[in-house]
């Protein structure tokens, strides 16, 4: 089975996250960057069906050059080889821009069976380019996977809501993106560390891809962030003295905040 | 603080970093609550056997990393950061693996090393009895020749890792000839006749068992001797050289870990309507205890580059053995003065910290043993 499946570097939930001044985008350069986890889970998902298949998974990730951390992590997980779209004219981009990017690079891979995505990024969390991308390939979209099984050329996802489980059911080549209880990403291995630096690096522009620079990036967003104001700091909140009433006072406050 | 390390290759960064990772989501969240419950984590050596980091420092021939000390034991002081009984655990399944990797022959290590390098087993290495601790060559363990087998008899002590260990590194005694008398085996771990006794209740370091390790008739195939009958103390101490370093580097871990908590609890503390990291008198024990940190690290990679090398370190070894586990102990003491009576209390990971690093100046030879190889090495030359 090929599998596709998209990486993405973002900003370490760990370290403080901010957006530039000049034109509110990530400010990539000020945080810790990481493999997302929820593109872990895609390649774990990933690795997992070519185990229990065969074939061979291919990570993608569109970024700027020290995306490549991205990919990089990918292989030492134990995908085989990836493709990386980085080129300044990209940077601003908005979901419709990002998900043509990756539909024309998955176009430059051989034989796609499935294209794996996490089904919303940490940094952004528009949660809306997998659905994209599969409208601009033309493949059924089986979203928000908890659980994902194929069977012949039948692939079968479950996905958990609030009313129950959906059974989701479409015919290879699909797109599926997976919900962050899908798996345990595993660690790479010090072994896989040294493997994925023999493994090929495809590196693209946007000009390879055959879209135009000037209508990808900031000036071809169809959404703009036109304020951004830091979150407040964190207040040193209420204190409930426990008077014997103290899990009403509690319940009183959750009801005051809405939260029961 | 994450320390600031230079490291020769791109594999040894993209190493550190994986080691962080795990470090911090996998090890140090169960570290106070194991250390507590005293409960020895087995998994958390799985999972590393997983990554590789059992294996580090030995050839890919087998399995290992082949990975040079001044990589493998930064790796292994971040680890111990994190959680110093698992530093200290991987420290000594590396030094298990030492005798057979060095001195087994061709045929030994095809058949032992890979899995004792995989991940999925763990070592334990056997010298130290009741009446045998700095004076190793007292030991009394005997190992009497019976066919194709040994037969060994006698007690073990001090442990670490017996009864949870797949395989000992052990000497025992087959001749009466002193410190000559002493032989090599790897015994497995379920070697009937091999028990192990209860725990030692120790002041920290309480998620690593050491415990007895009592031999009853225990037969051991004589194809398990590593190295020559009598060679068993030379290899015993050469094995110690590499494993002081491993200590010194777990060490360094444990004084790092107790500065950034100090570093931490220093700038959010106020008294007398400041910080107090902005009184002079509590800097100034920040700065040498950084001090110490760093001049610790120098000192270990400095005698770890000169092994990398081929070159004699066996005074720089104990060089390193004393200095970092002087300064660790140095170190966690005055982590506990700079939070106060928080530092004082089990809320605050440093009283486990000081604890821990008591036990580094007394194993793998105390640190007066340390003075007595650094001075034979003077006169020797
Ligand atoms: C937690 C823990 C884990 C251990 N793990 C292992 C293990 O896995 N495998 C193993 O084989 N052993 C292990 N040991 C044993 C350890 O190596 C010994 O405790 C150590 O070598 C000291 O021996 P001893 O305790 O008998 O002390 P002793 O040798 O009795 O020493 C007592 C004191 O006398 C001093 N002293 C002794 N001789 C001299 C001298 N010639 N000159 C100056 N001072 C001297 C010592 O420095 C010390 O201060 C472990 C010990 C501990 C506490």
């Amino acid at each position: 089975m090929n599998i596709v499946v998209l990486v993405k570097l973002v900003p370490d939930t760990y370290s403080e996250r901010k957006l530039s001044d000049t034109d509110h985008t990530l400010d990539r350069d000020s945080a810790d960057a990481v493999l997302d986890e929820i593109n872990e889970r895609a390649v774990e998902e990933a690795l997992q069906l070519k185990e229990a298949h065969g074939g061979e998974v291919t990570a993608l990730c569109v970024g700027p050059d020290r995306a490549v951390d991205a990919v990089r992590k990918a292989l030492q997980m134990g995908a085989d080889k990836a493709v990386h779209v980085s080129d300044a004219a990209l940077h601003g981009s908005d979901v419709i821009t990002t998900a043509k990017v990756l539909a024309k690079a998955v176009g430059t891979i051989d034989g796609v069976d499935l294209v794996i995505a996490g089904n919303e990024a940490s940094d952004g969390r528009a949660g809306a380019v997998p659905a994209i991308l599969a409208e601009l390939l033309g493949l059924p979209q089986l979203t928000h996977a908890n659980k994902v099984t194929v069977e012949g050329d039948t692939i079968t996802v479950e996905r958990a809501t609030d009313d129950g489980v959906l059974h989701l059911q479409a015919t290879l080549p699909a797109l599926v993106s997976v919900s962050e209880k899908i798996n345990e990403p595993r660690y790479p291995s010090f072994k896989g560390i040294m493997a994925a630096k023999k493994k090929p690096i495809t590196t693209l522009t946007v000009a390879d891809l055959g879209l135009d620079p000037a209508g990808v990036g900031l000036s071809g967003a169809w959404t703009a962030v036109l304020e951004a104001a830091p979150k407040p700091p964190r207040t040193a909140g209420e204190r409930v003295e426990d008077n014997g009433d103290g899990g009403t006072k509690i319940a009183e406050y959750l009801v005051g905040q809405k939260l029961i | 603080m994450v320390a600031e390390r230079t490291l020769p290759t791109s594999e040894a960064e993209d190493l550190i970093a994986l080691v962080r990772e795990i470090a911090r989501d996998e090890l140090a969240p169960k570290a106070a609550e194991h250390e507590e419950r005293e409960v020895f984590p087995r998994d958390a050596f799985r999972l590393l056997g997983r990554t590789g980091l059992l294996g580090l420092p030995y050839p890919e021939r087998f399995g290992g990393g082949e990975q040079p000390y001044e990589v493998y034991l930064q790796a292994l002081e971040e680890v111990a950061s994190a959680w110093m009984s698992v530093g200290v655990g991987v420290s000594v399944h590396v030094m298990s693996c030492y005798a057979l990797a060095n001195h087994g022959t061709d045929e030994q290590r095809d058949r032992w090393l890979p899995d004792m390098l995989a991940g999925d087993l763990l070592g334990a290495y056997a010298l130290s009895e009741v009446q045998a601790g700095s004076d190793a060559a007292a030991l009394a363990t005997r190992a009497v020749r019976d066919g194709a087998d040994y037969v060994l008899t006698g007690t073990k002590a001090w442990i670490s890792h017996a009864g949870h260990a797949d395989f000992y590194t052990l000497m025992a005694r087959t001749s009466d000839a002193g410190a000559r008398g002493i032989s090599c085996f790897l015994v497995p771990g379920d070697t009937p006749g091999l028990t192990a006794g209860a725990p030692e209740r120790k002041m920290g370091l309480t998620g690593s068992t050491t415990a007895q390790l009592h031999l009853t008739d225990a037969r051991v195939s004589a194809q398990r001797r590593i190295g020559a009958e009598g060679q068993g103390l030379a290899l015993a101490l050469s094995s110690l050289d590499s494993g002081r370093l491993g200590i010194a580097a777990c060490a360094v871990g444990l004084a790092q870990a107790a500065l950034d908590e100090a570093v931490a609890y220093a700038k959010q503390r106020t008294q007398f309507g400041r910080p107090i990291i902005d009184f002079q008198g509590l800097e100034f024990l920040l700065a040498d205890m950084a001090a110490a940190v760093d001049s610790a690290r120098a000192t270990y990679l400095d005698a770890a580059r000169r092994r990398d090398r081929g070159l004699p370190f066996r005074r720089q070894a104990a060089t390193a053995k004393l200095i970092a586990t002087d300064a660790a102990m140095k170190v966690t003491t005055d982590a506990v003065q700079v939070l106060g009576g928080a530092g004082y209390t089990r809320d605050f990971p440093v009283e486990r910290y000081l604890r821990e690093a008591k036990v580094t100046q007394i194993f793998e030879g105390t640190n007066q043993i340390q003075r007595l190889v650094i001075a034979r090495e003077l006169r020797r030359a």
